[in-house]
């Protein structure tokens, strides 16, 4: 038993250490630190999905095409379990033993800082394309991002709402441990008082974590007579809060932002979501050329409309691609490598991607703009307005 | 001589070798933060086993004590050491870290200990499962109130303790947080192994076997729970504190109630009442969570199975309530456990 | 002002009629073992899934089976057998992982252990099997909402409530005027004498968890009714809380576990509707505490005398 014991422990230690990858060429490793479990498995498949489309697509043609020669792509998925400290172990990972050249993700700001701390450290490209928190990118020259920031979107909704619901009072309600809900929360507030007076957002009320009842913060709102709500929520999570605004008597609009824009929206909150407008990254439905392309290839291979996520993580990656051809050569330094790379991405002037043309101010933010669609009868999103910044 | 020096040089020999290693890359950065999160988890194990093992209570709110030391520790390094935005200027020179860090790590476990009093007191009265309730709830309260202080972030969470972190490493270019992190531990294994077989601290195995009894037999029992229950929340502050300048940054969520139930598995995969088991479980646990990671999701499934057939053939833990003296008798050439 | 109270009592009723079905589950078992089952809310999760799988193949959604059933029949064949086969996957459950232990007279809170790693198996194996897509419940049966001036409620709301009332009478009948109830209060006041006294220890065991689990399943429809979002991880908040609420209502009491749920359900709500809502957990938490303060054993609890 002893024997076994102490064979099983030094099993265990001579794995750690033989596990590292033996550096090939003609190969480009990019690593995903993304959430396969946890919190949200659904960001990571839907990141997971989108680049394994990409990978196929591109070694499909033989290869990236970088200067003279070709090069297959091998991406890494490591799974984070939507933790901070399993991030850090992650980036870490990617970047000392897997040596790969840049890193997408993670997606959710709570992993994404710490995360962004280690690639910068050890001045490795990364991209997420769905974190929102400034700090992420924060006076990190390696780290940049592919979607809009709150302080952004915050304003396009109050715009919208004043615009088009002709609205004086505002609710609002957000999940109070979400930080990306939270701040956009509080952006949405601040401007609104700004634009129509203090006292303004009516109700601003907030929700724990993983609740599935709402009764009793939307009473208060609907108490207070609100034009509108606003919702910066999950889309699993407005699904319920529309139900249940309405089983409550709420016959007013609400107003979403781009966490909405997922294609279980629909399946789960079905017909109470028909009329809802939210801000987010593109228009599935109408969209036009490689847009659609993309959701119609995207929705083939797997059985449903990507979400932002997926067209965020579609984007983050060509970036990266993107910025690995303009380098021009590859020259198997690996530190050198991601050296050029981080300059070539932060040097693109334009990129058009699928969630729109883009390119990176001097934070690592991208400039982009906002969409604003409506969900219509049949449930699709459908293109109502553009802001641009 | 031989008896008393064994293990002291051992445990040098050791610490100087990891630090060469780190010193000279020898290992990578990879490496090196899974030996300092098993540091870490070896400090929060043993100490979550102290009121679980040893004293026989069901804490399951430990990460709500392991968030009050990570954040003490990190707004204080922070406000003394670093540019922040929230607290502008550094108030010291940054020379003064290296002194300053140990002392701020101490003063995050002594926070946390105060937070522990939340548990402590309603102990007197209370016991066994509706004890567990309140430990659990504990941890929802400190997790609620840390979201709702936007001074530290709120639910964004709060960073910046790497530039302290550096501030260490550009006064001496050692690898700083190996070293606090090993002595830390090692100094919370000691002080836990010192208490639970001092005479004194042997009340906690007594009010373990049988409260009541205890009491009879002149154990102060609610002095003892106030100092088991303190102690053990101070320490699990102090790994707080380490998690919190190893990862440069905190955030409410990560202290969750799932935080806690990982600290729990380890203590039972150990053996209650055993800190070699608490030890060696936190290195297996570790290691098991990392190694796994090809395995995605299906990890998540193996792991819990892993466990639970260990649970069938040691129904009592890998270690049971022995020592590893206890195993290999021989050992005791070389040091006294008890 | 009055409307939002009384507004606010129904919600609450209806929120804590969930945590007082689940509740009922952990004290039952609780009750006759002194285990504390983690794996309740995650069996309430598997609960809401072989209910969704049911009722979609019964209003047929699924092609090998294209006759479509009547919402109404559709509905009490699906409870009856979530309820059936949820109580399948307690009791195997309890004949895998918890028996052998029990056996080998493991700590119990060894069994506590491996009940947490068992529910942790049930989450990811969901979430390995089915995918990360969140499932969306068939609506069964047509919601109507009832405005009486500003308030509303649901049929849903009612049922909900009518079916805690109804499980609680039910299992308080059971454990007090039966014969298995006897049995089951006999093997919590001492496991040692009761096989002496030629009771079926295991059949008893058995028969608890088939009546935990199948709870755990009517909960797992009810609330896939009425919040229609269904993920492998809903079952883990709400399980916590519910334990919080059968120990603040003192475990082990079929009264406290129904009291218990009913006072967390108000207080949650109440403090969100008086306070702001961020400071939620803060304050029902504290007020929980209070309470365990004030009474250590719980509501209904009675303290247990040691012998020496």
């Amino acid at each position: 038993m002893k024997k076994i014991f102490s064979a099983f422990l030094f099993l265990l230690l001579t794995l750690a250490l033989a596990v590292p990858g033996l550096a090939k060429s003609k190969i480009i490793r990019i690593g995903f630190n993304i959430p396969l479990t946890g919190e949200i498995p659904k960001v990571g498949e839907s990141s997971k999905y989108a680049a394994e489309m990409l990978k196929a697509d591109i070694n499909g043609k033989g290869g990236l095409q970088v200067g003279s020669e070709k090069y297959l792509l091998e991406f890494i998925y490591e799974d984070n379990e939507s933790k901070a400290e399993s991030a850090v172990a992650v980036a870490q990972k990617l970047i000392d033993r897997n040596k790969v050249l840049a890193i997408i993700g993670p997606n959710s700001s709570k992993q994404a800082v710490p995360a962004g701390e280690i690639a910068d450290m050890n001045q490795t490209p990364m991209i997420s394309p769905w974190s929102t928190n400034p700090d992420t990118t924060k006076d990190r020259p390696w780290v940049f991002r592919a979607a809009f920031l709150d302080p952004f979107q915050g304003p396009v909704a109050v715009d919208f709402a004043m615009e088009q619901f002709k609205a004086h009072k505002a609710a609002v309600l957000y999940a109070l441990a979400n930080d990306y809900s939270k701040g956009l929360a509080e952006i949405f507030k601040n401007d609104w008082e700004k634009k129509n007076g203090k006292g303004s957002v009516v109700a601003f009320e907030s929700y724990g974590d993983k609740d599935q009842d709402f009764s009793a913060q939307l009473t208060t709102i609907i108490a207070a007579k609100p034009d509108f709500i606003f919702l910066p929520n999950n889309y699993n999570e407005v699904a319920l809060i529309v139900k249940q605004a309405h089983d409550l008597g709420w016959k007013g609009p609400f107003m979403g932002s781009d966490a909405w824009g997922s294609a279980e929206l629909m399946t789960l909150c079905g017909k109470d979501c028909i009329g809802q407008y939210f801000s987010t990254h593109y228009a599935a439905a109408g969209a036009t050329g490689a847009t659609k392309e993309f959701i119609d290839r995207y929705q083939a291979k797997y059985g449903y409309v990507p979400d932002d996520v997926a067209a965020l993580t579609w984007d983050a990656t060509r970036l990266v691609l993107q910025a690995i051809q303009d380098a021009g050569k590859l020259t198997g330094n690996v530190r050198k490598d991601r050296k050029a790379i981080r300059d070539a991405m932060a040097n693109i002037k334009s990129f058009a991607g699928i969630t729109g043309n883009m390119k990176f101010d001097d934070q690592g933010d991208p400039i982009k703009c906002a969409v604003v669609v409506r969900i219509n009868d049949k449930g699709e999103f459908v293109f109502t307005k553009s802001v641009c910044p | 001589m031989k008896q008393k020096l064994a293990v002291p040089v051992l445990l040098f020999a050791l610490l100087a070798v990891v630090m060469t290693l780190v010193q000279f890359e020898v290992i990578d950065l990879y490496i090196q933060t899974i030996i300092l999160f098993i540091g870490i988890n070896i400090i929060i194990s043993s100490s979550l086993n102290l009121v679980n093992g040893h004293m026989g209570e069901f804490s399951c709110g430990h990460a709500g004590f392991i968030a009050v030391g990570a954040y003490v520790s990190s707004v204080l390094s922070v406000a003394l050491f670093a540019q922040d935005r929230i607290f502008g200027a550094p108030l010291l020179p940054p020379q003064y870290t290296v002194y300053a860090f140990p002392v701020i790590l101490v003063i995050g476990g002594l926070a946390a200990a105060f937070a522990g009093l939340l548990v402590a007191l309603p102990s007197f009265r209370t016991r066994g499962d509706y004890l567990a309730i309140i430990t659990i709830a504990a941890n929802y309260i400190i997790i609620t109130v840390i979201i709702n202080i936007d001074k530290i972030g709120g639910a964004r969470g709060f960073m910046g303790m790497k530039r302290v972190v550096f501030a260490m490493e550009d006064t001496a270019a050692i690898p700083w947080m190996v070293l606090w992190v090993f002595l830390f531990t090692i100094l919370s294994i000691i002080a836990i192994r010192r208490f639970v077989s001092s005479t004194y601290g042997k009340g906690i195995i007594a009010i373990q076997q049988d409260e009541v009894a205890a009491e009879i037999m002149s154990v102060n029992t609610n002095k003892m729970k106030l100092i088991a229950f303190m102690l053990s929340s101070g320490l699990a502050g102090i790994a707080g504190g380490l998690y919190a300048h190893v990862i440069g940054y905190v955030n409410p969520k990560s202290f969750d109630i799932l935080k806690s139930t990982e600290a729990l598995v380890m203590v039972y995969l150990g053996g209650m009442g055993s800190i070699t088991g608490s030890i060696l479980s936190a290195v297996l646990f570790t290691l098991l969570l990392e190694l796994l990671r090809p395995l995605q999701i299906i990890k998540w499934i193996v792991i819990p199975l892993l466990l639970i057939i260990l649970m069938q053939f040691r129904p009592e833990g890998i270690m049971g309530n022995r020592e590893l003296v206890d195993i290999f008798p021989k050992l005791k050439k070389f040091y006294r456990f008890k | 002002m009055l409307q939002t109270f009384v507004q606010n009592i129904l919600n609450a009723l209806q929120w804590g009629s969930f945590y007082s079905l689940i509740a009922l589950g952990y004290t039952l078992v609780y009750g006759v073992l002194l285990l504390i089952n983690f794996a309740h809310g995650d069996v309430v999760m598997v609960g809401a899934y072989i209910a969704f799988f049911i009722a979609s193949l019964l209003l047929g959604h699924y092609s090998f089976f294209p006759h479509a059933l009547p919402g109404g029949v559709a509905l009490v064949l699906t409870i009856i057998l979530t309820m059936i086969l949820t109580a399948a996957v307690g009791v195997s459950l309890e004949r895998i992982a918890y028996r052998p232990l029990r056996r080998k007279g493991a700590h119990r809170l060894y069994v506590v252990i491996t009940a947490l790693m068992c529910g942790l198996i049930l989450e990811n194996g969901n979430l390995a099997l089915l995918g990360a897509s969140r499932k969306k419940f068939p609506e069964m049966v047509d919601k109507v909402v009832y405005n009486l001036g500003p308030i509303s409620v649901t049929n849903l709301k009612i049922a909900v409530i009518l079916a805690a009332l109804l499980v609680f009478i039910l299992l308080q009948f059971i454990v007090t005027r039966t014969k298995i109830g006897m049995a089951m209060r006999a093997i919590s006041y001492d496991k040692f004498a009761v096989p002496l006294m030629g009771i079926p220890i295991d059949t008893v065991i058995v028969f608890t968890f088939i009546l935990g689990s199948s709870m755990a399943g009517l909960a797992g429809i009810l609330f896939a009714l009425s919040y229609p979002i269904l993920d492998p991880y809903m079952g883990l908040s709400i399980g916590w809380k519910a334990f919080i609420a059968a120990v603040v209502g003192g475990i082990g009491d079929i009264r406290g576990a129904f009291a218990g749920g009913f006072i967390l359900g108000f207080v949650e709500i109440m403090v969100v509707a008086f306070f702001p809502s961020s400071y939620r957990d803060l304050f029902s938490f504290t007020i929980l505490l209070l309470i365990l303060t004030i009474r250590p054993t719980g509501l209904f609890g009675v303290p247990k005398t040691t012998k020496i």
